[in-house]
């Protein structure tokens, strides 16, 4: 367990936990809140300097990124061109490859337009980036984002905010038996348990932002997603139990007076 | 008293007015921005960060500045 590390290209993390920054009611929240979860990995967003408000808060004085790896985000990005302009953007910043691509096609749903995403994919690899691309849970469309040169895939459980947790447990297997590389749960846990199941499930991280920073309690909710990410990664390197529908006893049944 | 020219470029999508044979590093110093913690692009480009004392502003420039803010 001690070198069960997550890989992203050549990138190790200790923690499977990925958490994001954003709905927090404010920084220093934020910041203790990923303190707590453990993570190693934080998204991040792009977005205009407050010119009028020089005072803001920075997310930077907060969450150092020299301890903490950044994972700039296209989040609110709906075409491949706004998202490839805020990556490129991002990585201006201050040298980040290693990113994550989300292209948006529905305003309600806030679903993935893949055919967007996979030409995103495409572009930024030849870039140089090291793309996690968020996307829907389809096995086929996994497959094309890894032909595609993706560093990691990150399927959703079940729309971004939602909260509903894993909705299709069978097609997020196909997809982590088909890839080899790392799958991430990103985006729709509600609570630790599904954190549980989306790691018993095999795969290789999960990504949470909302069942954490909506919780009533953020530093508690931050710390159930610590270990329940542990113990789901423990359990499916346990080699569960085959399931059996009669009862079997666990005491001896000789013996008895 | 010389008048000193004013040219009006655009900034994160607001007018503003700056003296005329600035560089992008004196609009940048003027806003008090850290910058190892910005991105700027200007008429749709990236800058070189480390180029922004050579590059003069003109009349109707689009400048984007960006930074992290907390996101999911």
């Amino acid at each position: 367990m001690k070198n069960d590390k997550l890989t992203v290209g050549k990138q190790r993390f200790n923690s499977r936990l990925i958490v994001g920054t954003g709905k927090y009611k404010n920084m220093s929240e934020c910041a203790k809140a990923i303190k707590l979860s453990g993570a190693n990995i934080v998204t991040v967003a792009v977005r205009r300097v407050n010119i009028s408000d020089k005072n803001k808060p920075l997310l930077m004085d907060y969450i150092d990124p020299k301890k903490i790896t950044y994972l700039p985000n296209t989040a609110g990005c709906f075409s491949s061109e706004a998202a490839l302009r805020t990556l490129r953007l991002a990585r201006e910043i201050g040298g980040w490859k290693l990113v994550k691509l989300e292209v948006l096609g529905d305003k309600k749903n806030l679903f993935p337009d893949m055919i967007e995403t996979l030409k995103s994919t495409e572009v930024l690899t030849k870039e140089g980036f090291r793309v996690m691309v968020y996307c829907n849970d389809d096995p086929l469309m996994a497959k094309r984002l890894e032909d595609a040169g993706a560093a990691a895939i990150m399927p959703l459980a079940a729309p971004i905010g939602s909260g509903l947790g894993i909705l299709n447990k069978t097609n997020i297997s196909i997809i982590r038996k088909q890839t080899k590389l790392p799958v991430i749960i990103d985006a729709g846990l509600g609570q630790a348990s599904d954190a549980v199941v989306a790691m018993e499930l095999g795969c290789d991280g999960v990504l949470v932002n909302t069942a954490i920073a909506k919780a009533k309690k953020p530093f508690s909710m931050a710390l159930a997603f610590k270990h329940a990410v542990i113990a789901g990664r423990k359990s499916y390197l346990s080699g569960r139990i085959i399931k059996n529908l009669a009862g079997k006893p666990s005491s001896p049944t000789e013996g008895i007076i | 008293m010389k008048k000193i020219k004013k040219i009006k470029i655009r900034l994160n999508g607001k007018n503003r007015n700056i003296i005329k044979g600035y560089k992008l590093y004196n609009l940048v110093n003027e806003l008090d921005l850290p910058l190892r913690k910005i991105a700027i692009e200007l008429n749709r480009e990236i800058v070189d960060k480390k180029k922004i004392k050579k590059i003069k502003l003109n009349d109707k420039d689009n400048i984007e500045i960006v930074h992290f803010i907390g996101g999911g």
